[in-house]
This record gives C-alpha cells, structure tokens and sequence, in this order.
C-alpha cells in the first residue's frame, strides 16, 4: 500500500524490540468482545488509476459552472482565481503544516496569517482582524455571541436581509443559551423596520450588506442608533469582492464586520470549505473568539510573530472560552490573502467596479424579458428578479437546466413556505460572464416565461 | 563582520522578507482586468466608496517570490518527521488534491438543482455510508466543519433529545482531567455545566468516581478514546453502561480514531455520539491550521436530532434535505451550505484508496510505531504509564528531573535537529508531557533516526548542557519568540 512504508521485515523487526509476539497484543486494552479479528468485509484498496477513474465518474455526473451561463450567488460566488494562488498553496510547507503553535518553524503560516489579518481589518474597515473562522455562518454566529458578551444583553436582532444559512446557524447557536435570536422575515425590498424592533435588551443587531437580495444600505442612521441604545451593530459581507467598491462597514459604523471569505481565492467546491473573516474595534480584542497572529521579538532582537493572546482560548479558558473553535480555516485565509495581494489596492477596486459594471448590463438586457421586475433599486453584483405574479422560479430554473443554463437561485429553496417568494430568482454577474451568456440566458427566459 | 551575520541579513537559503505592506509600488498589477467603463452611481446607494484601501500594488513575480519565500519558513510533514501527539500528521496524498480539482468536483455551486449534482452528492453519500461502516454506527451528521465543531454537533443533538423527552433539567457534563480544552468549551457553548472526573494511576477513567456523579441531573459524559493520555478506556463497555443507566448519553471525542479504524467498531463500546476529525484520520492535509472537517456519527437514538442538510436517496436519485421532515427533529444548522466538501472528495480518495484492508494495516502501524517509539525510547525517556500504547506514546519530564532542562528546552532543540517537536505540556495531568504520535506514514528508518536524535539529547540533557538547551533553537528563520511581549503589547496588523 502506497503510503504505507513498513514492510513487513519492518514489522518483524520492531515487535522483537517491542517484545511482543504480534500487533494484537499491542490491543489488548481493547475490550475482547470489541476486537474485529479481521479487515470489515468492504471494499480493499485501490490504485490511483482506480481511484481517479472513480472520481472521474462522479465528477462526470455534475454539470460544472465552467461548462454553462452560469448566474448563481447567494453566498457563494464563482470569480476568476489567479493561476498563482493554487500553485502557492500547493506547497508542501503550507498545505502539511500544522497550527503553528511552534512559532520557530512557523514563521511563513504567521506571516501570511499577520498580513491577512491586516488585509481583512483594512478592507471591512476595521481595527482587528481575526485569523479566520469556519465560514461566514459560524461567523456570523460567534459576532452575535460576542455582541451578548459585550454588552450583558441577550437579544440578537437578525435581519431580514441576512443569508437563510447565516439565520439558521445563528439561532441553531443559540438555542439551549441565556441569548436569544429574533429573525425578522425575508426582506427582499429592502423595506424591514430595524429600529422598531430594538429596545434595551438588544444586544445587538445583525445586517447584511449587500443584502441576500442584492440591496445595497447605507448603514449610517441604523449604526447611529445602535449605538445609542448600547447595541453593537454587525455587518455580515456575503461578497467581499464588494467592499472594493463601496464604504466599508467600518466607515459605516460597525462594531463587528463577518464575512464569508470564499469569493477571493477559492473555488466554490460546492460550497466548502468557506472562510470566516472577522474584525472588530480594537476595545473588543478580547472578546474575540479565534486565533490571533501578533508581532513580538525574538532572542536576537529580530521581528518574528506568534500566535497571541490565546487566554481567551479553549486550551487555556477550557469551559469559559470565548468559543470552542480551535482549528480555523488557514489554507482558505491564505487563498484568500494571496488572491487579494495579486490584486492590490487598484486590482482590487478594478475587480469590483468590472462586478458592478456586468451587474449593470445585466439588468439592461433583463429588462428585455417582459414581466421580469428587478427588485432591489441598488445592488453590487446581484440581485433579486420577480419572474411574474403566477411563475415558480424553481421551476423556470429547472427548465433553464434543460437548456444548459445555471440562471440563478430561486428563493423558495430558503422560504418553502412564503408563496410571494415563489417567482423571486436570485442572479448574480461577476467578471466570469459573457455578453453571450447574458445573451442566452434573456432568450432562455424569454422563450420559457412566454 | 562576524561569520554569523552577513550584509543582506540572509543566511543562504534562508532569506529575510518583508512583509507585503512595505513592498509594491502604486500601478503595479500582478492581474490584469478589462477596463470596466464607467461606474453607473444610479445602482450604488449612496454609498460609493471615497477613500482608496491601502492594499499595495505588487507584481507577480513579485508576490510568487513573497509566498514562496514564506513557504520556506515553516515546516511541514512533506518537510520532514512530525510526531504532534494528538494531531495525527500522517502523509497527505496528493491524488487527493489532484481529484479534488477536478472541475465537475470543484467548480460547483451549493445550490445548483439536484439533477445538476448527483455525482456530487453521491460523494458525500458514499463517504458518510463508510464513515457509518467503519463505525458500526446508523447515522452521521455531515455538516461539521471541524472536530470541536463535531463535539458541538453531537452535544447539541444530545441537549435536543433530552429536551424532547423531557429531561431537560440535565444541565451537567462530565470531562475526565485530561480532556483536549474544546471539550468544556463545548459543553459550555450548549448551555452545560463542566463536572472533572479524575482518572486512576493507570491513566484511565476511575470507573467507581465516574459512577458517583452519575446523577439525574446529567446530560453526557465526554470522553476521548483512546484517552489523550494514548491509553484504550479498557473499562469502555462498563463505562458506556453506567451512563445509559444514569439515562444520560455517552459521547466520544474521536479525535484519536487513527488508532482504532478496523480494530474496533465503536456501535460495539456503546456510544452515542463521536466526531471524526477527517484531516486527522482521513489525511486531508491540516494548511496550517484548517480547513478540517468534523463529521458525528450518532446512535439511533440521536439520529432524529441530526441537523440539516443531509443526503436521502429519492425516486430521482441522491436530495439533499435542508429542512425538517416528518419523523425527524434537527436540532438545526451548524454552518453555511452542505459541509467542508472539498475535504470530503480528500478524504474519501484516501479511503477508496486505503480500502477496508489498507485503513485496519493503518492502524497497526500507527499503533506499532508508537509503541516502538516507547520501547526503544522507554530507557532514557520516562513513559507516564506501563503497557502498550495505542497511537501515541506519552513520556513526563521525570527524565529531566535536576538537569535544568524543561519539556520546552528539549522541543526546542529538537527543532535545531531537524525535527518539528512532539506536542507539550498536554495532556495536563501528566507533569511537563511530551506526546509523540508518529503515525503509520513513517518508514522504520525514520523512527531510527529520530530515535538517535531523542537519545542524543536526552543524554546530553543528563549530562549537565542546560546552557546549550536554553539557546535551543539556533538555526531557524527566527529564534525562540517573546510571547510575554506579543500578549502585553498586542500588535495585531501592520500600521503605516
């Protein structure tokens, strides 16, 4: 077996040394009546040729993004990733390397994580940075875990504008707690009553921006408010690609910025792994969850980094942690961070005005497909369409697949039960697409919704 | 100028790099990006942004050589022997990454229609139907995105079942001493209290004290096996009993399941719930610190409680089910989307490759090379506890007792040795440990060399060179670090 390097003189060899007379004897702990004598009767190993034959097979069953018009978001989104950034996190000291708790033989894993912290907490406009959560749910829920601490209040106020998953995950963490989650209902107007809802139990306030409808808010007023009733306000960024072109939630007023950081530097993998970016005020450091990198000194006086302030952590706090995490999501933030330093401050911004720009076009050619309503009256690169008082959306979508067009996100798979979502199709144009992918999906639309 | 510094501040192969924000110059482009016309504000809010990001401006050749030269400041197990007790750093293959880039794998979106994604989800099907073979259990909740996400997801199962039934009030769970720091955590973020129970002298769980905070008043007992101290719980079965009588649940930390894949099948030792780390037992590669994947397995009794989405196969092929169905009572959704995908398709090419045959050889090996590494190290180190280990040997610094040299000194000066040091200092109840899990990817020779290393060392320790341990390490990129300093005086991002 390939990656199995005893043979078996090996074995022979080190259970003389050892002074036993087989490998069963080193199990001897195990409960008899739990000892499989044998390998389970499943399937046995495998070559390479065998195995990739196998995932060639599976893979061939998948319509890729790649081979379709493709028009899908909702909170992962398909962008061009420069040829350097997979060739760099290839790298066998990157890839097998573990958490570098060694800072000596770590340096390069502390480095990037100290960069991308400082990336992260420029781009949301932010103070601090973390060094990655799991994805943008858990995120987002550990803001509004921390908001609770924060503040000594317990209510969390989610709204409407917030990803189905982001809601679902955030009050799945707080079940079974003294906190409390109030979701507000979907959102796709942009027209919720936020500071209606808040009272001085609320400890703070979770907004997306763009919203998971496209909209675009100034979060200035709400951020106001908050603040004078003692609430933390929480921006949670679906698409980072977006704050190249808008104020950052910082500017805007945020006490803690989330975001999912997928869209730069990984793929969508079918929606995993995600990376969780989180950032705040500097007041608050302490009440992060999460690893942090921070600068120090070495014996010879020389700049080195490690990971820092780790009494708010699992290893040390055991049950009063400001969270259990302990694994993050490192690969993903350096993809994520490579990406980013490949396109600079001015690629950056270029990337998501080019974002907007076919936003824009395609909401012209859209205009074209008569019933069609864009909904939100601002967006970055998505946006929420109404197909018509009596169309299903995910049946339009179903009958776009026939035509080998991946149009968008129907908004029924998150809200089954609210019928004036049924014709809401969600659509999203990034650099990937085409005037010709636009193109075929308007007469697609066109031809089915007639 | 002395033979240690040179003018550059390199040292051969080990160059001096600055960080990104002190490079680059404005204009610079590392992408190059059609020119995206002007800017329509009638679509902004209101909220263009009015001041440029600081981000600087680099080439490519530029940041490939910042990377790279990055790379080369960390260890890795393609570097060398890394024995990181409780972290399992076997070899990670690299069909695995050559499947998981596929694009019909990789260039998917999560909510593509199903008829788009069958082989996809025929992917987590086939992984989660091994995942339950190779533990004999009913059931396995996908989504987790990690191991202390896992122990979330099974406590949360374990809280929804108990509430369902009534049984709410039991608001207490038990940790043995020794228990990895995410389990309190966990129990903590489900709303539990955290109750230790000791262990006995022979490191495992003292089964009578274990028996006397059973009450009706507690929800589970969380426990790692094999134990972090790298012991079977050989009273396992008798432990399991004790719990269900107490009418709480049992869940087992898998985070040590390298030791026990096709040796044991944990349904038969009576547990409810138990997380697989599948960058440790699967070799996903661990990227410096994630992306893991933590998939729970659950008995019949918690299998109801698992939360969405998982894969049923239907009259149409393979769904996903993202919502609540009849019969079945998710306790929720613990992360965005269907699950760490992209460690999956890794995680099973290990499998398919490793097969039935290949993950029981695994096994062996890991728990033959461990205790190699305890027989052959067992004279000059000393071992916490007699008899075989599993999958790690534990060693306390008794060894080390008047010599001046603590744990620390000697990871350290592994670390001038070629070696990435064991774990330390954990599990706490053993004094000044050190944890070697050498895995099953190792050759012979290794373990040999590393044996001689360990030797050497713990030799020259008793010999009296306390001096020449505390200035251990001297041949890495940077030397032993203030931490004191980096704590006292965060600086947690670059400031013009």
């Amino acid at each position: 077996m390939r990656y199995l390097p005893l043979t078996e003189s090996d074995r022979a060899a080190m259970l003389a040394d050892i002074g036993v007379k087989d490998v069963d004897a080193l199990f001897r702990d195990v409960p008899a009546a739990a000892r499989l004598a044998e390998a389970l009767p499943l399937p046995r190993h495998q070559g390479e040729l065998e195995v990739e034959r196998a995932f060639t097979r599976m893979a061939g069953k998948n319509l890729s993004a790649g081979c379709a018009p493709f028009f899908m978001g909702a909170g992962v989104y398909r962008h061009h990733i420069p040829a350097a950034v997979d060739q760099l996190l290839l790298r066998g000291e990157f890839l097998t390397a573990y958490t570098p708790y060694q800072p000596e033989v770590s340096q390069g894993t502390l480095q990037a994580l100290f960069e991308f912290q400082t990336q992260v907490a420029m781009v949301t406009g932010m103070e601090v940075a973390n060094a990655s959560m799991y994805d943008g749910a858990t995120a987002c829920a550990e803001a509004a875990i921390m908001a609770c601490r924060v503040t000594k209040r317990r209510k969390v106020l989610l709204s409407g504008s917030l990803h189905p998953h982001y809601v679902e995950t955030t009050e799945t963490s707080l079940r079974f707690t003294e906190m409390e989650a109030e979701p507000l209902p979907p959102d796709p107007l942009g027209l919720e009553d936020l500071l209606g809802r808040l009272d001085g139990d609320t400890a703070c306030v979770v907004v997306q921006n763009p919203g998971f409808f496209g909209g675009i808010r100034d979060l200035r007023p709400l951020a106001a408010i908050c603040h004078e009733l003692g609430a933390l306000l929480v921006v949670m960024v679906a698409e980072p690609t977006s704050l190249g072109l808008f104020d950052s939630p910082g500017a805007m007023g945020a006490d803690i910025v989330v975001a999912e950081g997928q869209s730069l530097g990984m793929g969508m993998n079918f929606g995993g792994p995600g990376l969780g970016l989180f950032a705040t005020r500097d007041k608050f450091v302490r009440q992060m969850p999460g690893r942090l990198a921070g600068q120090t000194l070495d014996v010879d006086g020389k700049r080195g980094w490690v990971l820092t302030l780790s009494t708010r952590e699992q290893h040390i706090r055991r049950e009063k942690a400001t969270s259990n995490i302990c694994t993050n999501s490192g690969l993903c933030a350096l993809a994520f961070s490579i990406h980013l330093t490949l396109l600079g401050g001015t690629g950056f911004t270029r990337l998501a005005e080019l974002n907007h720009a076919k936003a824009v076009q395609l909401e012209q050619k859209l205009s074209q497909v008569k019933g069609l309503r864009v909904l939100p009256d601002s967006y970055y690169n998505e946006f929420a369409v109404h197909l018509g008082d009596e169309v299903k959306a995910a049946e339009v979508v179903d009958r776009l697949v026939d035509k080998g067009i991946l149009a968008g996100v129907p908004a029924s798979r998150f809200y089954p039960t609210w019928p004036e979502l049924a014709p809401v199709l969600i659509v999203a144009a990034t650099e990937m697409n085409t005037e010709d992918d636009m193109d075929r999906l308007v007469a697609a639309l066109k031809e089915t919704l007639s | 100028m002395s033979e240690t510094t040179s003018f550059s501040g390199n040292k051969g192969l080990q160059i001096e790099e600055k960080l990104i924000f002190e490079m680059g110059n404005p204009g610079a482009v590392a992408v190059d990006l059609p020119e995206p016309g002007p800017v329509d504000l009638d679509r902004m809010g209101g909220v263009r942004k009015r001041a440029d990001l600081a981000l600087p401006d680099l080439s490519e050749p530029q940041v490939v050589r910042h990377y790279t030269r990055l790379s080369q400041k960390n260890y890795g197990i393609d570097t060398g022997f890394y024995p990181l007790g409780s972290c399992t750093m076997k070899h990670n293959p690299r069909l695995s990454e050559k499947v998981a880039r596929l694009p019909g794998l990789a260039d998917l979106h999560p909510f593509q229609p199903r008829q788009t994604v069958q082989g996809a989800l025929e992917v987590i099907d086939q992984l989660a139907w091994w995942l339950k073979q190779l533990t004999g259990m009913p059931a396995v909740a996908m989504s987790p995105a990690a191991g202390a996400h896992g122990e979330w997801c099974g406590l949360m199962a374990i809280r929804a079942a108990h509430e369902d039934s009534g049984q709410g009030h039991r608001r207490r769970v038990l940790v043995p001493e020794s228990a990895h720091g995410t389990n309190p955590a966990t129990a903590a973020m489900c709303g539990y209290s955290v109750d230790p129970i000791p262990a006995k002298e022979n490191g495992r769980v003292d089964l009578d004290a274990l028996k006397a905070k059973l009450g009706p008043d507690v929800a589970a007992l969380m426990l790692t096996n094999p134990n972090t101290c790298g012991l079977f719980e050989s009273e396992i079965i008798e432990i399991a009993a004790a719990v269900h009588g107490a009418g709480a649940y049992f869940y087992c930390d898998g985070a040590n399941f390298n030791a026990i894949v096709g040796r044991v099948k944990v349904a038969d030792l009576g547990i409810d719930a138990m997380h697989i780390n599948l960058h440790k037992t699967f070799s996903t590669p661990h990227g410096g610190g994630g992306p893991g994947a933590g998939p729970t397995v659950l008995s019949a009794a918690l299998a109801p409680f698992a939360p969405v989405p998982y894969v049923v196969s239907g009259p149409d092929g393979l769904e996903l089910v993202e919502g609540r169905r009849e019969g079945t009572k998710p306790f929720g959704r613990v992360k965005g989307f269907h699950g760490q995908f992209g460690v999956f398709v890794r995680a099973l090419a290990y499998i398919l490759s490793m097969g039935a045959d290949g993950l029981r050889q695994a096994s062996s090996d890991a728990v033959l090379n461990a205790n190699y590494l305890q027989a052959r190290l067992g004279d000059v180190l000393t071992p916490s506890f007699d008899g075989p280990c599993m999958h790690e040997a534990l060693f306390d610094d008794r060894f080390l007792k008047d010599t001046g040299v603590t744990t620390l000194d000697f990871a350290k000066a592994l670390i001038d040795e070629g070696y990435h040091p064991m774990t330390m200092y954990f599990p706490l109840v053993v004094h000044g440990a050190l944890l070697m899990e050498p895995t099953e990817t190792e050759s012979k020779e290794a373990l040999d060399q590393f044996i001689a290393v360990v030797r050497g060392l713990a030799e020259k320790a008793k010999a009296g060179a306390a001096e020449d341990f505390k200035a251990a390490p001297r041949h890495t990129p940077r030397r032993r670090l203030d931490e004191t300093l980096a704590a006292r005086t965060p600086i947690l991002r670059w400031k013009a």
